[in-house]
């Protein structure tokens, strides 16, 4: 007798998207809407106008207390001591050997409150590194926040305006977050994003949802899924956890040294001083496919390396794609070969980001 | 195509793919993927047909169609040699999910054991399988 998997759980907007007659698909332990027209049109509304994305899979940290940023500053690879009061940071969270097990966005709420957002694959699993860390710090405090906190990302280049008309006060500047009102309720306004165009990301409570999200899609901002975002977030060669990140390599060879700061001491910090110092083996590039073809995650590339996410790009319609490569191979302007399911494939390598909307 | 539809003059298989036996020549017959298929899959964005002289084989892939998220491998319906192929989805991959049953056809075979069609399913068998 075989015993029924666990039911998927449902964010707060589960019902908009049946109703929008979204298409939900298995995403983290998630029911998740995958697309809704289609994910080339979500794609280019969010490009042109603006997209709306429930991303309320994705969990929340808490950090509180007198030594929160201690706390913080030993878990997360950036230096947390430059987050001003309603700033915000990117960072990742890594392992003693410098393997990456996440890549978090923090806010900084308080002088001494700080909210952390987790990939949704990844969130059980960094409450409890959090929880484990937190053993060292008695006078910081970790809370999970998931279940408190519903999330919507509004972008595009019309998503700014379409939140300010609903909102009681100016937005937050771009990397910057603030309690605001919107059609009424309060909202944790950040203006960060993951899709390379303008934007914000509100959080409110799973309650408030339902009626945020169908003030917004009524001042036009369009609903889009999963799909969508996974090929804007490629175009702007933003990293995905499970395709560009995993604990087999550090940030180095992804390119994220920018965001590590290894003299605040955080957990890896020795392993991604020592990667730094001698130079990684691998880097990751972005590439187009030359003609005809798309490359997917895990196809190899001829000479060393692996893709790691490749669709067709929307805006340039051709095959792009992530992928590390020997160090030495990693110019731009490399042709390369990719085995794609037996098929030789002709790519180059190109400059980062694929598509750049935001100055 | 917005309206699921599933011509009654075809025979469909488990996999989502439908054999359309040719009138003239019953060792002849084209094939393609069902509305349902193109439904579940989303725009189709590539397509780059097999060759000409290729053997499939009943109940095994003998090609992909590719959407934005996704590779995806079509199933023979039945066996043979491949004849024919659609060269106008290369350039047109969304015709499959707009005509899959008529200008979105894939191959067309020279069947080599036409009794295999005994095996595949009229329409509304087929519709019967289907979610609600």
């Amino acid at each position: 007798m075989t015993s029924a998997p666990p039911a998927l759980r449902r964010t707060p907007l589960f019902a908009e998207h049946v109703e929008a007659g979204a298409k939900l698909v298995e995403f983290a332990g998630w029911e998740m809407p995958v697309q809704y027209d289609g994910v080339r049109e979500e794609h280019m509304a969010v490009r042109e106008a603006a997209g709306i994305f429930d991303v309320s899979h994705m969990g929340e940290i808490e950090t509180s207390g007198p030594q929160a940023l201690e706390l913080l500053q030993r878990l997360l690879s950036n230096d947390i001591s430059k987050i001003a009061p309603g700033g915000a940071q990117y960072s990742v969270l890594c392992r003693e050997d410098g393997g990456v097990l996440d890549d978090l966005f923090t806010y900084r709420l308080e002088v001494d409150r700080y909210l952390t957002v987790t990939n949704a694959a990844n969130h059980l699993a960094d409450f409890a590194w959090f929880e484990s860390v937190a053993a060292d710090f008695p006078d910081a405090h970790v809370s999970d926040r998931i279940d408190e906190w519903a999330m919507m990302a509004v972008q595009g280049p019309l998503a700014r305006e379409m939140v300010q008309a609903g909102a009681d006060g100016p937005l937050p500047e771009r990397m910057s977050t603030g309690l605001r009102r919107i059609s009424g309720e309060e909202v944790l306004v950040c203006a960060t994003g993951y899709t390379g165009e303008e934007g914000v990301e509100l959080l409110c409570s799973p309650e408030h949802a339902p009626r945020l999200w169908s003030a917004l899609v009524r001042r036009g901002a369009r609903p889009a899924g999963l799909g969508a975002r996974d090929t804007l977030r490629l175009e702007a060669c933003f990293h995905l956890y499970g395709n560009e990140l995993s604990t087999e390599r550090g940030p180095i060879e992804a390119g994220l040294g920018w965001c590590c700061k290894e003299d605040t001491g955080f957990i890896g910090a020795e392993a991604v001083r020592a990667a730094r110092e001698s130079g990684p083996t691998e880097k990751l590039v972005a590439f187009e496919i030359e003609g005809a073809g798309i490359a997917r995650q895990g196809n190899a590339v001829a000479g060393g390396g692996e893709v790691t996410s490749g669709t067709l790009s929307p805006c340039l319609e051709r095959g792009i794609g992530m992928a590390y490569v020997p160090a030495e191979r990693s110019a731009v302007g490399t042709q390369l070969e990719i085995d794609v399911r037996g098929r030789t494939r002709e790519a180059r390598i190109v400059e980062k980001p694929f598509v750049q909307k935001r100055a | 195509m917005a309206q699921a539809s599933y011509p009654d003059d075809l025979l469909y298989h488990a996999e989502h793919d439908w054999a359309r036996i040719d009138p003239d020549d019953e060792s002849q017959a084209t094939l393609g993927i069902t509305w349902y298929a193109q439904d579940s899959l989303g725009e189709v964005v590539f397509f780059d047909p097999p060759a000409s002289g290729t053997t499939v084989t009943k109940d095994s892939p003998y090609t992909e169609v590719e959407s934005v998220k996704a590779v995806s491998d079509v199933i023979a319906p039945l066996s043979g040699e491949i004849v024919a192929v659609n060269e106008a989805l290369r350039d047109n991959p969304a015709t499959i999910n707009e005509d899959p049953y008529g200008e979105g056809w894939l191959v067309k075979v020279r069947l080599s054991d036409p009794s295999e069609r005994e095996s595949l399913m009229d329409a509304r068998t087929y519709q019967g399988t289907l979610d609600g």
